[in-house]
């Protein structure tokens, strides 16, 4: 019997820590399915930061650095300088991206570093218990925006894609969504445009994944899936922002 | 061949004759030529130079180069060694090894760009969190810069931890001839542990988290056995005069080449001073002060701080014999005149003073 579809190799066969409903599994299964087809475990570094996306070496079977929170930008660079032909992908969430590392992937972007960042945003803090994100969006719950976020004292949403792609060392950025099969792929498809930007030497890749948290969005995982289709993405419209072809 | 060189330059040529492939750096005063004469050098050797956009960057691009097998460097002074604490701890705690160099200026706060030596503590007890140790290394002389930085990559190495060279303003700007006698290095072997991906080998993480519980005292405990070998193995001090000497000064750095001074002024007034200067200030020369506090009627501890290194000094000298402080803070630097007055000062308290002191005629 022929097998439609399968574990990717470099996908650990393992329970994994996230909560029920969230999107960070489809995620790292999509980065490992683009290792194998592209037979590049050999030559493949990941970095993961602080958050929820800390424990990515537990699931992919490749080379990983942890990094300090919102580092990953800074820590990846050293590594790439020393690994010039290798693939250097750091997975960051929203907190570690926009808030505490905001000034490491600008400066990464705007150095036009050889290097995809993997950016799932699920607009919350998941591993300190759902506090505001800087990408949560105005109105929303959190634990320290009891009565939904208030731009009168907690600032807007940030748009990351749009800030970075206005620098000149910035070459791929898109926003995509994982909110139905269709966004997978589309999703998957990103991701493997920015591999290809690293690989053709064309600079700095960012791909913006709109990911559900259900359980600090206080949702279930249907209703979040809607929520990112029908709220998230008006703050955060999906489509390629930049692109070097 | 002996070049004229400042500290700060010849911190940097000894990285590069170490094989060091990878600087990164912020500018601040008074490391600025260090960093300047990077930014020309690296390009010459094809190595890494990056003007990171700040402090904490700077730091993590040594801990990603540090990860990936290179040998790399980052240089500041006291308030940008501050902003790296967190990166060092993680350096620390990832067990990666690279060498800090830290051009010490007066704190705290912004406090001013002249020399000091009040990062003691942070660089010997901590300086960011969790239980962990860096090697510290201070020079006193562009030549010993040299040889300590070149030193500096190798012990990182051996024990897969970062070493902090503490210099100063006085250290980092002064100009001595000083040669690179030791062989460059280039084309360095590749370590075993470090990411390369995995190719036909099992994957690996270079880390410092471990969330199950027990793990975390597990990989703690192997720290401090790791750190008891540090410390059996490369302390690291000079002594001048000691063996009859009646005061025993204990200084580092520019410190202790003003003692120096005072040392060789002592036939002046026939007190027998010594001088201990520890080289490497963790693992600190504590067993040979103890023994030396055994012989001595007393010690004078001298820093260009409030006391910090006394703390050490009197934690080795356990109560053997009474140990003194002078210092001088926020870039003030001790003569030596201030020195023997000091020496005066504290000699009849432990009636070792037997001599009429013709002090004023000290020159």
């Amino acid at each position: 019997m022929q097998a439609i579809c399968e574990k990717p190799e470099s996908f650990i066969d393992t329970p994994t820590h996230f909560c029920p409903g969230c999107g960070h599994g489809i995620v790292l299964r999509l980065i490992a399915e683009i290792i194998d087809a592209w037979g590049i475990r050999d030559k493949t570094i990941g970095l993961a930061p602080v958050g929820c996306s800390v424990l990515a070496y537990n699931y992919l079977d490749i080379d990983m650095c942890e990094a300090a929170h919102g580092r990953p930008p800074a820590v990846a660079t050293g590594i790439k300088r020393v690994h010039p032909d290798h693939f250097v992908f750091a997975y960051q969430g929203d907190g570690d991206l926009a808030a505490i590392g905001m000034a490491e992937i600008i400066h990464a972007a705007n150095r036009g570093e050889h290097i995809t960042f993997i950016f799932v945003n699920n607009a919350i803090y998941g591993m300190t218990n759902g506090q505001m994100a800087p990408t949560t969006l105005v109105g929303q719950k959190s634990a320290t925006t009891l009565s939904g976020r208030n731009p009168s004292n907690d600032g807007y949403p940030i748009r990351v894609c749009e800030l970075l792609s206005v620098l000149e060392g910035s070459s791929y950025i898109e926003r995509v969504s994982i909110s139905s099969p269709e966004n997978i792929r589309k999703t998957k498809k990103a991701i493997e445009k920015g591999f290809k930007t690293q690989k053709e030497k064309r600079g700095f890749s960012l791909i913006e994944i709109l990911s559900p948290c259900p359980i600090y969005w206080r949702m279930d995982a249907i209703e979040s899936m809607k929520y990112i289709d029908e709220k998230m993405t008006r703050t955060f419209p999906l489509g390629i922002i930049k692109d070097w072809e | 061949m002996k070049q004229l060189l400042t500290g700060n330059e010849a911190a940097a040529e000894a990285a590069i004759y170490a094989g060091c492939r990878y600087y990164y750096g912020y500018p601040i005063t008074p490391q600025n030529e260090l960093i300047n004469y990077m930014s020309v050098r690296m390009p010459q050797v094809k190595g890494t130079f990056i003007q990171a956009e700040s402090e904490i960057a700077a730091i993590n691009m040594v801990y990603g180069s540090a990860a990936a097998g290179g040998r790399t460097m980052t240089s500041s002074s006291s308030p940008g060694i501050s902003l790296k604490q967190e990166g060092i701890s993680y350096l620390a705690g990832s067990e990666l090894p690279c060498v800090i160099v830290n051009i010490q200026r007066g704190g705290p706060g912004l406090g001013d760009i002249s020399a000091s030596q009040a990062d003691y503590f942070q660089s010997v007890k901590g300086g960011g969190h969790g239980d962990y140790r860096v090697i510290v290394l201070a020079p006193s002389s562009v030549q010993e810069m040299a040889d300590l930085v070149y030193d500096a990559f190798d012990l990182a190495d051996k024990y897969r931890n970062p070493v902090l060279i503490l210099g100063d303003a006085q250290i980092g700007q002064l100009m001595e001839p000083v040669e690179f006698k030791k062989e460059f290095r280039e084309n360095l072997p590749q370590k075993e542990w470090a990411l390369t991906g995995a190719k036909n080998r099992n994957r690996k993480i270079i880390k410092s988290f471990y969330p199950v519980k027990g793990e975390l005292e597990v990989f703690n405990a192997k720290l401090q056995n790791k750190y008891k070998e540090i410390e059996k193995n490369e302390v690291r001090y000079e002594a001048v005069n000691i063996h009859k000497a009646d005061v025993i000064l204990v200084a580092y750095g520019t410190s202790a080449r003003i003692c120096k001074e005072v040392v060789r002024k002592s036939h002046q007034f026939k007190f027998r001073i010594g001088l201990i200067r520890p080289i490497s200030l963790w693992p600190f020369p504590s067993e040979f002060i103890r023994e030396m506090s055994e012989r001595a009627r007393c010690m004078l501890t001298v820093e260009m701080s409030a006391g910090q290194m006394l703390e050490d000094v009197r934690l080795a000298v356990e109560g053997r014999c009474p140990v003194h402080f002078y210092g001088r803070t926020g870039g003030g630097v001790p003569t030596s005149l201030e020195i023997i007055k000091k020496i005066v000062e504290i000699m009849p308290k432990n009636r070792a003073a037997k001599t009429l002191l013709q002090f004023a005629e000290v020159k």
